[in-house]
């Protein structure tokens, strides 16, 4: 009985984050247990403030695992990704920081206030996330070749929506979605992550969006066999995953109060991507767990905050994520899986005759 | 009914991204004050071109013809400032007929220089996208009797085919640089290094004088890091640096964006920086918004990366012009150096780009 409990949350594909979480913690442990070292401090204004590499990996992880929650989705449904999520950052804020200014490229006060902007945005992300939902639900594009159109474009239509100018926001009050809200010790991001997943926890437990998804993942055919409507549940995860980027530009662009149109959110979609792998979900979609890539998010900020923490060349980071990417193919590849599954049993056959 | 519906709402979508692709060009390449470098030492990206000309008569009228083949105005700051310059400088009033081409692609500016050289321009001024490709046409440019100063960038092709090329050094940006932070007496130097990409002549200018310092004057290196001209990038590298507890007084950023992202993580940590503060805060390219900054004192410095060559140009073609010789072939732009103690409002009028 126990035994089939232990193996059970074996086979669970949450342990595949949690296994990765486990071995960066053991390996920081003995490396320098100083990284799980949190201090309390305080911010220029006498609020109380934690810094820490562990506080960290919680503020700029939170972009990843955003993103991860509207991957995850369309990964499910339409069995492929999209790319256009770093370009889709750059429309998101080039819009909020172009309401937010107005005419002006430097305003000493902001022209209208932040939710304004980012409601703008939402609209603006949601329309990138139709356009590829429509393409690839109605039009049958390969996910990848589709949003390939916004990965290319995205980043000019973002400088365009803002003549090439660059918007620069003084007003210390719009510094809060990327920094800290007065009197919370923790960076104000992970808070806006929280209200995203649990937005999404309370979505997937009171409506069937999670069942239909997958369904439609699993089997296109079979799903309107049973009456559903594929491609309005293709079209709808790539509106979602627009809303995820939409609150992501508002992080990215808050930390700076600025944007750089070509550089923001750069390879943010294959960290996205391999958050979504790394929560052991299938890449060729069907069944998902959410919470999985969530934390894959988490785990691969915690991986890069370690390299940068090792001063690993930051050029060099791409190279380490790749070999999480070959382990991750390797292991879940069939044959490999048989192997161990055939080994596995072998053990436990010489357990017994022993 | 909704089909239809939504089949429309699919085309007037894919009618709009059309548009907006059709008007995006034009802006994009712009994007990126902090590609600058990168693209300034490369231009390699995929990046249209906007050949245009001024239309000016072709009459002759004791002017000066000259044909400019530039990279694209809406690259980077820097271009942008740099082919302002230029159209100020080379006007009728000035006794100049111009001819502008743009490009960022190699083969499309050597077709302009081809048609410059069939219109027969008196001199051509060119800012290679790259540094290959060159001998045959500037051959053709020499049997015409063309006169070629190159400005900005240099070529890989014999020394005989250009009267003189007018650019920047980068290693004595980073050696001025560094001479006024030595300047600063601190009783320690333990200096973040937040570097460009790796390799570009930008890059490993700035770079060396700080090897070099290190080497010899006791300079400690906290960190260096290549953040890629990249503010989100730098702004992750001081965090961990902030994280690891380490003591640093000096950040040292290749350019205005790292900077930017650097300072943005010490705001974060309460770490006060500028002039008279914990940390010196280093930036270079002049930006017009980094200059700001170094008004109201919170960076320290800010090094130039001069746009402006088109006083030189015309110096040399007037020299051309009366005979004479050119004393060097080479010819390095003088570069400033701005600290916030001694910048005023109009240094950043005049050297904001």
């Amino acid at each position: 009985m126990r035994k089939s409990f232990i193996r059970e949350l074996l086979s669970n594909q949450i342990c595949i984050p949690v296994a990765a979480l486990l071995i960066l913690t053991i390996f920081n442990l003995i490396v320098d247990p100083g990284f799980f070292r949190i201090t309390l401090g305080q911010n220029s204004a006498g609020f109380p403030v934690l810094t820490g590499y562990l506080i960290t990996i919680l503020d700029y992880g939170s972009e990843l695992a955003i993103l991860a929650l509207g991957m995850t989705l369309v990964t499910s449904s339409s069995g492929g990704q999209d790319i256009s999520v770093g370009a889709g950052i750059a429309i998101a804020g080039s819009v909020i920081l172009r309401v937010l200014c107005g005419t002006n490229s430097r305003p000493d006060t902001l022209q209208a206030p932040v939710i304004v902007a980012f409601l703008v945005a939402c609209i603006a992300a949601m329309l990138c996330g139709a356009f590829n939902g429509a393409l690839v639900a109605y039009f049958r594009i390969q996910p990848m070749v589709a949003t390939l159109i916004l990965f290319t474009a995205g980043r000019s239509i973002a400088a365009w929506i803002n003549n090439n100018e660059l918007p620069i926001i003084s007003d210390p009050s719009f510094a809060v979605y990327g920094g800290f809200i007065p009197g919370v010790p923790l960076p104000t991001p992970f808070f806006i992550a929280l209200l995203c997943i649990i937005v999404m926890a309370l979505v997937l437990k009171f409506t069937n969006l999670g069942l239909y998804t997958q369904t439609v993942g699993i089997n296109e055919n079979a799903a309107r066999l049973n009456g559903l409507n594929p491609q309005l549940i293709k079209f709808l995860s790539f509106v979602i995953l627009g809303l995820c980027v939409a609150v992501c530009g508002l992080i990215k662009v808050s930390r700076l109060s600025s944007i750089n149109y070509s550089v923001i959110a750069k390879d943010i979609e294959m960290d996205a991507i391999l958050a979504v792998a790394l929560g052991g979900n299938a890449l060729s979609g069907g069944r998902f767990n959410i919470w999985a890539s969530v934390l894959g998010a988490y785990v691969i900020q915690f991986l890069t905050t370690t390299l940068y923490k090792m001063n690993v060349q930051s050029d060099a980071l791409p190279a380490y994520k790749a070999v999480v990417v070959i382990l991750l193919v390797v292991m879940s590849a069939p044959s490999v899986r048989a192997k161990l599954a055939a080994l596995t049993a072998r053990r436990r056959n010489e357990a017994k005759e022993a | 009914m909704k089909k239809r519906l939504a089949a429309l709402l699919i085309a007037a979508m894919f009618a709009g991204v059309l548009a907006g692709c059709a008007a995006a060009p034009a802006a994009a390449p712009a994007a990126a004050p902090a590609a600058q470098e990168e693209a300034k030492e490369e231009a390699e990206e995929p990046a249209e071109e906007a050949a245009e000309e001024a239309a000016e008569p072709a009459e002759e009228g004791g002017l000066i013809k000259v044909g400019i083949i530039n990279n694209d105005p809406n690259e980077s700051g820097y271009r942008t400032a740099n082919d302002k310059d230029l159209k100020a400088m080379f006007t009728e009033e000035n006794g100049y007929e111009a001819s502008f081409a743009y490009s960022l692609k190699n083969d499309e500016q050597i077709n302009a220089a081809q048609k410059f050289i069939q219109d027969g321009v008196d001199y051509l001024l060119l800012s290679a996208a790259d540094t290959a490709g060159w001998d045959s046409v500037l051959k053709d440019a020499q049997d015409a009797g063309i006169r070629v100063i190159l400005f900005d960038r240099t070529i890989d092709a014999d020394e005989s085919l250009y009267e003189a090329s007018i650019v920047s050094d980068m290693a004595k940006e980073g050696e001025t640089a560094i001479n006024w932070l030595k300047g600063q007496n601190l009783d320690s130097y333990k200096v973040i290094h937040l570097q460009g990409v790796m390799g570009s002549a930008a890059q490993r200018g700035r770079s060396g004088a700080l090897d070099d310092a290190v080497a010899n004057d006791g300079f400690e290196l906290v960190t260096q890091q290549t953040a890629e001209w990249n503010a989100e990038k730098a702004q992750q590298i001081v965090q961990s640096v902030i994280d690891s507890g380490a003591e640093f007084n000096v950040i040292y950023a290749e350019n205005d964006d790292m900077a930017k992202g650097a300072v943005a993580a010490l705001d974060k940590a309460n770490i006060s920086h500028g002039v008279g503060k914990d940390v010196i805060v280093m930036g270079f390219d002049c930006n017009k918004w980094a200059l700001e900054e170094l008004l109201a004192q919170n960076w320290n410095y800010d090094g130039q990366c001069n746009p402006f060559q088109a006083a030189y140009l015309d110096e040399i073609i007037k020299k051309l012009e009366a005979g004479e010789t050119l004393d060097q072939k080479v010819v390095i732009m003088e570069e400033k150096g701005f600290d916030a103690t001694t910048i005023t409002q109009e240094d950043v009028d005049n050297y904001g780009i």
